[in-house]
């Protein structure tokens, strides 16, 4: 039954991070999976998509193994980590030392003056390194963020799972944010799966799209643009970008980069982002 | 979002900000910072440091004009100067420090049992949910005695040796710990929780790095009302029955009509509560540097 991985040829035989088969979950009698298979390969980016109450959230859930889950529907290879949509940092402890937390039971045993070394190294990747010492209370909310992914990076973890952890900052922040991701991931290599309300993040940054329905993965979309390519004047881009948002029950409208001149970029109401999250949960 | 229930649960949004407006709000002497806070202002801080001390001091004149003329009897009030002499008497013949240390330490034995018996049944409650429903509804029920009026029951059981003064102790200390420490660990984050197993946190440390910290500053508060509690259970003790101790001081010198002595006794009381709360205050700010 387990389908494995293609061409099996001589760099490609690592198996998959994240098998997942006929997974099922339900809270009470209400389904919230409903047989859900997916397999990450690593250093994989995935974007998850789907409207409130699909079933994203208890899928992540389930890949962190913060719920429990039933024998044998989840195997995740490795390590994993989580940043939050919140950065959720503790804030009697400063930034390094919320980070140096998450090395505590890493299988290597770090010593304790490694696991700070460490938790600088990283706060220094995602642009912290003046911020050691700060107090969460401290920090923005966009740097608060960086944090909560350096928490994440710290371990080396091989999955990688982000739970909308843009969606609370400001456009600009949120943006600097996704170049950030993008490096981290090019440098790091690990397997990236984004839990994501937002249609143009997912293009932005994924290898994959996938839109979740009634507790199904139910679309599946590759993009093989670069990242560096993917505006709305990539014809790619723009299909996807269509058939993503038919996925996920909204009628496209054009994205939010407007070229000069174009009367629906003043369209009220700002239609300029699509959040497939019309629906209550 | 969905969480899960974990055993420190607790209303969740933002406890943090709640219990830290508890905490200073509950703070005694917060309208003393007033001025300080005021000072940047404009440079008349000295000015005001000294106003501020002016009517204490024409209280204490009067007082002294009072007793010196004869309007103020010294069996009624000994004179200020009298009180002084008096405090340097018996601080120089040992009666008022021996007498301090029996009371100090009274107070801290009984202190140590009622805070050991109430964070141990907080920890418990807090943490577990049969825990809590064990201990919570009797602890509820039990901290709405009044607990001076079980004195008479305390001296039946108990006689009117050192036990019933320490179970008085314990008995108020205990409640302000066990409800604030319970409020503390019910008022942590369940998120903070989460992100703490999905940094594969073992239970114990996440009760280290999150637990225990996140109920601290609730708990401080409660140590700081226990405090209170201690040194006023003491003194009512001490004021029914003692034959050691500042209260047996106090008694002895209400009976020979010694009023100076009285007033130095009580005088003493009031530096002990003073020195145990800033105590207290240097922890909490130690402590909770985080909050800023």
């Amino acid at each position: 039954m387990a389908r494995l991985t293609p061409t099996p040829s001589a760099d490609s035989i690592e198996p998959p991070v994240v098998e997942v088969r006929g997974h099922r979950r339900s809270f009470g009698d209400q389904v919230v999976l409903d047989g859900v298979d997916l397999e990450l390969q690593p250093g994989e980016f995935v974007a998850l998509l789907g409207r409130s109450g699909c079933g994203k959230s208890p899928l992540l859930r389930s890949l962190a193994r913060l719920d429990p889950v039933p024998a044998g529907e989840v195997t995740v290879r490795g390590r994993s980590a989580v940043a939050f949509q919140e950065p959720r940092l503790l804030p009697w402890r400063s930034a390094h030392e919320n980070v140096a937390l998450a090395l505590l039971n890493s299988p290597d045993r770090v010593a304790r003056a490694a696991r700070r070394e460490r938790a600088r190294d990283t706060l220094a990747e995602v642009g912290l390194g003046a911020r050691l010492d700060a107090w969460p209370r401290e920090l923005s909310g966009g740097q608060a963020q960086r944090v909560s992914l350096a928490r994440a990076l710290v371990s080396d973890p091989a999955l990688l799972l982000l739970d909308e952890p843009f969606s609370a900052l400001d456009a600009l922040t949120r943006m600097e944010m996704h170049q950030l991701v993008i490096d981290l991931w090019r440098r790091h290599r690990m397997a990236v799966l984004i839990v994501t309300h937002d249609v143009d993040e997912a293009l932005a940054l994924a290898d994959r799209v996938l839109v979740m329905e009634h507790g199904r993965i139910e679309h599946r979309f590759e993009i093989t643009s670069r990242r560096d390519d993917r505006d709305h004047t990539n014809p790619e881009i723009g299909r996807i970008r269509t058939e993503v948002l038919r996925a996920v029950g909204v009628e496209p409208t054009p994205p939010r980069t407007q070229r000069a001149g174009d009367p629906t970029s003043t369209t009220p109401g700002g239609e300029g982002r699509h959040r497939a999250s019309t629906g209550a949960a | 979002m969905s969480t899960t229930r974990s055993p420190a649960l607790g209303p969740p949004p933002d406890p943090v900000t709640t219990t830290a407006d508890t905490a200073r709000s509950a703070a005694p002497g917060v309208a003393t910072t007033g001025p300080t806070s005021r000072k940047t202002r404009s440079g008349r801080s000295p000015w005001r440091f000294l106003r501020r001390w002016v009517s204490p001091v024409v209280v204490v004149a009067l007082w002294q004009l009072a007793s010196s003329t004869g309007v103020l009897d010294e069996r009624t009030l000994a004179s200020p100067a009298t009180i002084l002499q008096t405090a340097w008497q018996l601080a120089a013949d040992g009666v008022l420090g021996s007498a301090t240390l029996t009371s100090l330490q009274r107070a801290a034995l009984g202190f140590a049992i009622g805070a050991t018996i109430g964070v141990t049944l907080a920890v418990v409650a807090g943490l577990w949910r049969i825990g809590e429903d064990a201990i919570d509804p009797l602890m509820q029920m039990l901290r709405t005695l009044p607990h001076f009026g079980l004195i008479p029951l305390f001296i039946l059981w108990m006689g009117v040796n050192e036990t019933p003064k320490l179970a008085l102790i314990a008995m108020g200390v205990c409640f302000p710990l066990y409800l604030n420490t319970v409020a503390g660990i019910r008022g942590i984050d369940t998120r903070m929780l989460e992100a703490a197993r999905s940094m594969n946190l073992s239970w114990g440390q996440r009760l280290r790095h999150v637990v225990v910290p996140g109920a601290l500053p609730q708990a401080l508060v409660g140590l700081r009302q226990s405090l209170g509690v201690a040194w006023l259970s003491l003194i009512v003790a001490e004021t029914i029955a003692a034959d050691n101790g500042l209260g047996h001081m106090i008694n002895l010198a209400r009976e020979f009509q010694q009023t100076d002595t009285i007033v130095v006794g009580l005088a003493v009381y009031s530096l002990l509560g003073l020195a145990t709360d800033a105590i207290v205050r240097y922890l909490e700010g130690r402590a909770l540097a985080w909050r800023g």
